[in-house]
């Protein structure tokens, strides 16, 4: 749940206007975030940055977190570095290959958009 | 401009990894309806593939590829040979050879002799010329750690070359209707056929990167024609029939992915793109051996049902370098795993993994590392779902330990520490029936760079 501060704007989960999906390069995951509708993408861009990713993955990777912008897709690209306990063969993660970070990812809560 | 039928070529993927969907390439290069698919493209090589078929041939010199490509290719020769199908694969994976001799063997057994012409695409295995590589000054250094390939020299048991589809070009140029590689890029099996049917030559950047996307869109099979696609899951059609994709490509580098029709499954806009992020790094400059393609100039049209038409895609000329996957062995690990019942049955959970910590701790078992997880909890989304999870008294929860360790002999005796839980540990605890754990050898990657023109690839024509 998240802290109780004052009550500022509503906030949704980024899964009610994004879609993901996410796998692994070695000890890194990258997670692909595209949003559904294309007028949400500048949201994306505006709101979901390297750092709060950081911020949201605190405690599940050890690197740090680049990001990528692909506006044609209307998507963003994470890579999470250190983020599978070495990754590959190595891994001893259920999740060594890093699948289900997109799904992870759409948990992350984001000031809702004012519109309409 | 709609191109006529002649300027079409069709690019079916038939697997996405080894284990893919065995009915895959069967009904590839049998559906269609009157529309055949011209190439069937197999993927068959992950990062560590290598290193196991590495271990069969160093058992029998006649192994070393994809054992399963030869009954497939059993079942598929004679519909390929009717209907003029061509196939591009990495089956051949460290024994190409073997590999185009058995499938040789199992085309002339089908009365296919005379007919067949198998191409063989090899000069990717750097195994044997390791140690004149790192005397000639080329350090293989790991691109995550920037450590010296000889860090790990003595425990390296497989080093290739990624070659990309000029290789796979030659072949086909050449005759082939088989081509079978080591480990060419996934990308560069799609790029290739394509390559060879437009002329397209070696430097048109824009085509090959067009190429490129092509093959990156497909090389997982299914997941870009409605398989682990997340957006509308649930309505995902049929997928029991799942179709997988076709690429029809056009000499102006434009192409569509598409499906046969009357298969299950879906392609779509969104579903397309989440295949298009997947395993994805800079955007901007995908790196294969025969292009950089920038990915944000591809441009999205869902053209028809299930019929996505890529076009606008750039691309950049290729760098002087190619990718060196080498693996090497690293040590042991085991995961051991026991289910608690409700009530309470996450703390009980947590009880038995600190019971269990605390008996290693007194055995003086030195391990890399422990890792705890309790699926139904937190497995998959870690501390973010904890948060929920905690105050829900969930109907039961796996409690699942892993090790890890240079040497043999702990994890050995951490396999024999969860048995004894079920009687001496917390309550309500079941779902052994697996039998103790095994301790499983970790053959790990190790990527590099290498100069190009210290790999020559090498195409063989066997004619059957």
């Amino acid at each position: 749940m998240r802290k109780h501060r004052r009550r500022v704007k509503p906030t949704i989960r980024l899964v009610a206007i994004a879609h993901a999906r996410s796998g692994d390069k070695g000890d890194t995951a990258n997670v692909g975030l595209i949003a559904l509708k294309p007028e949400d993408y500048p949201l994306l861009v505006a709101q979901v940055t390297a750092a709060r990713v950081a911020r949201h993955f605190k405690g599940m990777i050890r690197g740090p977190v680049e990001r990528f912008e692909l506006p044609n897709l209307h998507a963003l690209n994470f890579l999470l570095h250190g983020a599978l306990d070495g990754g590959g063969t190595i891994s001893l993660k259920t999740d060594a290959q890093g699948k289900v970070f997109s799904t992870a990812l759409l948990r992350m809560e984001i000031a809702a958009p004012t519109r309409r | 401009m709609t191109p006529t039928p002649t300027q079409v070529v069709r690019i079916g993927a038939g697997q996405g990894f080894w284990g893919d969907w065995l009915e895959a390439p069967w009904r590839q290069v049998t559906g269609g309806e009157g529309k055949p698919i011209d190439y069937l493209m197999m993927d068959y090589l992950a990062e560590v593939t290598m290193s196991i078929m590495q271990k069969q041939k160093s058992r029998d010199p006649t192994l070393g590829y994809a054992k399963d490509f030869i009954p497939l290719m059993r079942r598929l020769l004679p519909v390929l040979a009717e209907r003029r199908i061509k196939v591009t694969t990495n089956a051949g994976g460290v024994n190409p050879a073997a590999c185009a001799e058995a499938v040789a063997t199992t085309a002339r057994g089908l009365g296919l002799g005379g007919k067949l012409r198998i191409g063989v695409v090899t000069g990717d295995d750097l195994l044997g010329r390791l140690d004149a590589l790192l005397a000639a000054g080329h350090t293989l250094n790991n691109l995550d750690t920037g450590r010296p390939l000889a860090d790990v020299r003595e425990r390296v048991q497989s080093a290739n070359a990624y070659l990309g589809a000029g290789p796979v070009v030659e072949a086909l140029r050449r005759g082939a209707d088989i081509v079978i590689t080591g480990r060419v890029t996934d990308t560069g099996l799609t790029l290739g056929p394509m390559m060879h049917a437009f002329n397209w030559p070696a430097d048109a950047w824009d085509l090959l990167a067009a190429g490129t996307v092509a093959g990156h869109t497909i090389e997982c099979g299914a997941q870009c024609s409605g398989g682990n696609c997340l957006i509308d899951w649930d309505r995902v059609p049929d997928l029991a029939n799942v179709g997988y994709p076709i690429v029809e490509a056009h000499p102006d580098g434009t192409f569509d992915i598409t499906k046969h029709p009357g298969t299950g499954g879906r392609v779509s806009v969104p579903g397309v793109t989440e295949q298009l992020v997947y395993e994805m790094g800079d955007p901007r400059a995908y790196i294969t051996p025969d292009c950089v393609a920038d990915f944000t100039t591809i441009r999205l049209r869902q053209a028809g049902k299930d019929r996505v038409r890529f076009s606008g895609i750039r691309g950049r000329p290729a760098t002087d370098k190619l990718k060196v996957s080498a693996a090497y062995f690293y040590g042991y690990k085991a995961v051991g795993t026991l289910v608690y019942a409700w009530p309470d049955a996450y703390r009980k959970a947590r009880l038995a993994d600190r019971v269990l910590r605390q008996r290693l701790k007194d055995l003086g078992l030195e391990f890399e590392a422990i890792l705890t997880e309790f699926v139904g909890v937190d497995a998959t989304h870690g501390p973010l779902a904890l948060r929920e999870m905690e105050t829900a008294d969930v109907p039961e929860v796996q409690l699942r330990v892993g090790v890890r360790a240079r040497e043999l002999a702990p994890v050995e005796r951490f396999t024999r520490e969860i048995a004894p839980l079920i009687l001496n540990g917390p309550p309500s605890v079941t779902g052994f029936a697996g039998g103790r754990p095994k301790p499983e050898e970790i053959v790990a990657y190790w990527p590099a760079l290498i100069d190009k023109t210290m790999v020559q690839p090498c195409v063989n024509i066997v004619a059957v």
